[in-house]
C-alpha cells in the first residue's frame, strides 16, 4: 500500500506548481489552468487523508470542491469572454487600464 | 441521527434564495424594471422579519448536523449584510437606470451574494463556510462586471475573478491540511483535537493558520493582498463597490473571528503577531497612498483598506471585548461607506462619471445639501466626533490598549491622523475651491430615503453610542 506521505508530497508539488503557474505565467487561459490545479492538489490531499483517517467529511468536501470549480470555471470563462469582447487580449499584462 | 427539525434555522437564508430566483423570473415578466428593486426590497424585509422571530424564540443552536450555527454573533453580522443589501438597493435604483445594465440578474446577484454572506457568518464548519465563501465571491465576481459593454467593468471582473479564486484555492489548502492533522472540519472538534493530540506546537498547524489567515486576508484586503481592492472597486459600478466594500469584508472579518477565536484560540499568541504585523502595513499602505489619488472611487479604496486595519486592532485584542468592539466598527462603517458612495453615484449622471476629485470643487455653492452630507461621511470616515466614526475607533482603540497593545495604537493613531488628511481634501474641495463647471447631481426617492438613514445613523450612534454598544454586547454573549 502507497504511504499517506507519499500523496501529501505528491499534493504539495502539484499545488506548488499551479501556484508557480499562477504567478509567473501571463496567459489568462493558462493561469486559469493553474488554479484548477491548485484545487485539485487539495483533492487529492483531502482523498488521501479521507481515506487515512477513515473519516469520510474529506470526500464529502471533495465533491463540493468539485462542483465549485466546474461553477467557478463557468463563471471564469464567462468572464474572459465579456472581456475580450472589449480587448481582444489574453494577456496579463495587456490588463492595464486600471492602475495607480 | 440527523434532525431535520432545525433546518428553520436555516429559512432567512432558503428566502434570500427564493426571493434570487423569483427576481429572475420577474424580470422576464415586468415592463417597469424598478419594480423589481420594489419586490427586492420586500424580500429583504421578509427574510429580515423571519430572521427576527426566530432570535425571539430565543434559540440558539445547531443546523444541518453542528455545521451551522444560528447564535448572536451571526444574527449581528446577518444584520449588517440586512441593511447592506437594502441600502444598496436603494442607492442601485437610479444608477441602473443611467447604465443600462442586465436588471434583473443585477439583483438576484445582490441576493446570492447575502446569501452566500449569510452562511459564511453562521458557518461552524469549514464545509459551510466554503461553501458560503464561494457562494458570496462567485456573485460578486459577476456584479464587478455587470456592464459588460465597459472596458473597466469587465476588467475589474477579470482582475476580482482571478486573485479571488487563488485565494479560494490557498483556503481549501488550509483547510484540508487542518482537517488532516485534526480529523475533522468542524471549528469545535479541531480546537478539541489540537489540545488533545498536542499539534500546538506542531508546525503544520502554523502552516495551516498561515494559509487562513492569508485567505481571509484576500477578502478582507489586508496588505499585502490587497493588490485587487483599488482596481476593482474603481472598475466595478459604483452600487456594487459600495456593496463589496461591506460585505464580502465583514464576511471576512465574521469568519476570521469564528475560525481564529474558536479552532484556533489556542495559537493566540501565534495569530495575533502575525494580524499585528499585517495591521501596521495595511494601515500604513491604505493611509499614504489613498494621499496620492485623484479618483474618489479609488480613494475610498484605499480608505476601506486602511479601515479594515483599524478594524482588525480588534481581532488582535484576542479578548471578547476586542472582537464585540470589531463588529461594532463593521457595523458602523456600513452607514459611512454606503453614505460616501451613494453621493459619488449621484454625481454620476448621463456623460458625466463624477468620479474626480475636481468634479468637487465647489460643489457647496451649486448642491448645499449634497455637499453638507458628503462633509458628515467624510468626517466620520475620518473619525471626527460627534459622528459615529469617531465611536467605532474609540472603542476599537480602547480594546486594543485593554490588551496590552499601547503601540499598535499609537501607529494606528498616527495613520488615523494622515488619513484625515485626504478625506478633509475633498472638503476643502467641495467648500473653499471655485466651481469649474455646474456640478449635476441626479436624484431620486429612494436614494433621499438611503441618505437619510445613513446621516441620521451617522449622527445618532455618534451621539448616543450607548444603544448600539450594548446591543453588540447583547449579541455576543447571546
Amino acid at each position: 500500500m502507497v504511504p499517506l506521505s507519499w500523496y501529501i508530497v505528491l499534493s504539495a508539488i502539484v499545488f506548488s506548481i499551479g501556484m508557480f503557474g499562477f504567478l509567473v505565467r501571463r496567459n489568462l487561459i493558462i493561469i486559469f489552468l493553474s488554479i484548477e490545479l491548485m484545487l485539485n492538489a487539495v483533492n487529492i490531499s483531502l482523498v488521501a487523508f479521507s481515506h487515512y483517517l477513515q473519516s469520510i467529511n474529506g470526500q464529502i468536501l471533495v465533491f463540493f470542491v468539485i462542483t465549485v470549480a466546474a461553477a467557478e470555471a463557468a463563471i471564469g470563462l464567462a468572464i474572459l469572454i465579456a472581456f475580450y469582447r472589449n480587448k481582444p487580449t489574453v494577456e496579463a499584462d495587456e490588463i492595464n487600464l486600471l492602475k495607480g | 441521527m440527523v434532525n431535520l427539525y432545525n433546518i428553520r434555522l436555516l429559512s432567512p437564508e432558503i428566502i434570500l434564495v427564493m426571493v434570487a430566483l423569483m427576481l429572475l423570473l420577474l424580470d422576464l415578466m415586468v415592463r417597469r424594471k424598478e419594480i423589481i428593486a420594489y419586490a427586492g426590497l420586500a424580500g429583504v424585509f421578509i427574510s429580515a422579519y423571519v430572521n427576527f422571530r426566530l432570535v425571539a424564540l430565543g434559540w440558539s443552536d445547531t443546523s444541518l448536523v453542528g455545521m451551522f450555527m444560528f447564535d448572536g454573533y451571526a444574527n449581528f453580522f446577518k444584520l449588517i449584510f440586512y441593511i447592506n443589501l437594502a441600502l444598496t438597493i436603494l442607492i442601485s435604483l437610479r444608477y441602473t437606470v443611467i447604465e443600462r445594465g442586465a436588471l434583473g440578474a443585477y439583483y438576484s446577484l445582490l441576493f446570492f451574494a447575502t446569501a452566500g454572506m449569510m452562511l459564511m457568518a453562521g458557518a461552524t464548519d469549514l464545509i459551510t463556510l466554503y461553501m458560503g465563501l464561494e457562494l458570496m465571491a462567485l456573485s460578486t465576481y459577476v456584479l464587478a462586471g455587470i456592464i459588460r459593454k465597459e472596458l473597466r467593468s469587465s476588467e475589474a471582473a477579470i482582475k476580482y475573478f482571478f486573485l479571488g479564486a487563488f485565494s479560494s484555492a490557498i483556503l481549501l489548502y488550509g483547510i484540508s491540511l487542518s482537517y488532516g492533522l485534526t480529523g475533522s472540519t468542524n471549528l469545535k472538534e479541531i480546537a478539541a483535537a489540537l489540545y488533545k493530540l498536542n499539534l500546538i506546537d506542531n508546525p503544520i498547524t502554523v502552516l495551516g493558520l498561515i494559509f487562513f489567515i492569508v485567505a481571509f486576508g484576500f477578502k478582507i484586503a489586508l496588505v499585502p493582498f490587497h493588490m485587487w481592492a483599488p482596481d476593482v472597486y474603481e472598475g466595478a459600478p459604483t452600487p456594487v463597490t459600495a456593496f463589496m466594500s461591506i460585505g464580502p469584508k465583514a464576511a471576512g472579518f465574521a469568519v476570521m473571528g469564528r475560525v481564529l477565536f474558536e479552532a484556533f484560540g489556542s495559537l493566540q499568541a501565534e495569530w495575533s503577531y502575525i494580524l499585528m504585523v499585517l495591521a501596521v502595513l495595511t494601515m500604513a499602505t491604505g493611509s499614504i497612498i489613498a494621499l496620492a489619488q485623484t479618483n474618489i472611487k479609488r480613494m475610498l479604496a484605499y480608505s476601506s483598506i486602511a479601515h479594515a486595519g483599524y478594524a482588525l486592532l480588534g481581532i488582535i485584542a484576542g479578548t471578547d471585548g476586542g472582537l464585540s468592539s470589531m463588529m461594532n466598527y463593521m457595523f458602523i462603517y456600513i452607514f459611512m461607506n454606503i453614505g460616501a458612495f451613494a453621493i459619488v453615484i449621484m454625481l454620476r449622471s448621463e456623460g458625466v462619471k463624477g468620479e474626480n476629485l475636481e468634479d468637487y470643487a465647489g460643489l457647496a455653492k451649486s448642491h448645499p445639501v449634497t455637499s453638507a452630507l458628503m462633509l458628515v461621511f467624510m468626517f466620520s470616515l475620518a473619525g471626527i466626533p460627534p459622528t459615529a466614526g469617531f465611536i467605532a475607533k474609540f472603542y476599537v482603540f480602547v480594546e486594543a490598549v485593554r490588551a496590552d497593545n499601547v503601540t499598535l495604537v499609537v501607529i494606528a493613531v498616527l495613520f488615523s491622523m494622515v488619513s484625515a488628511f485626504f478625506y478633509l481634501r475633498v472638503v476643502v474641495y467641495m467648500y473653499m475651491k471655485e466651481p469649474k463647471e455646474e456640478a449635476v447631481v441626479t436624484t431620486s426617492v429612494p436614494m433621499s430615503i438611503a441618505l437619510a438613514i445613513t446621516t441620521v445613523m451617522i449622527l445618532f450612534i455618534g451621539v448616543y453610542p450607548f444603544y448600539l454598544l450594548s446591543f453588540v454586547k447583547q449579541s455576543i454573549l447571546g
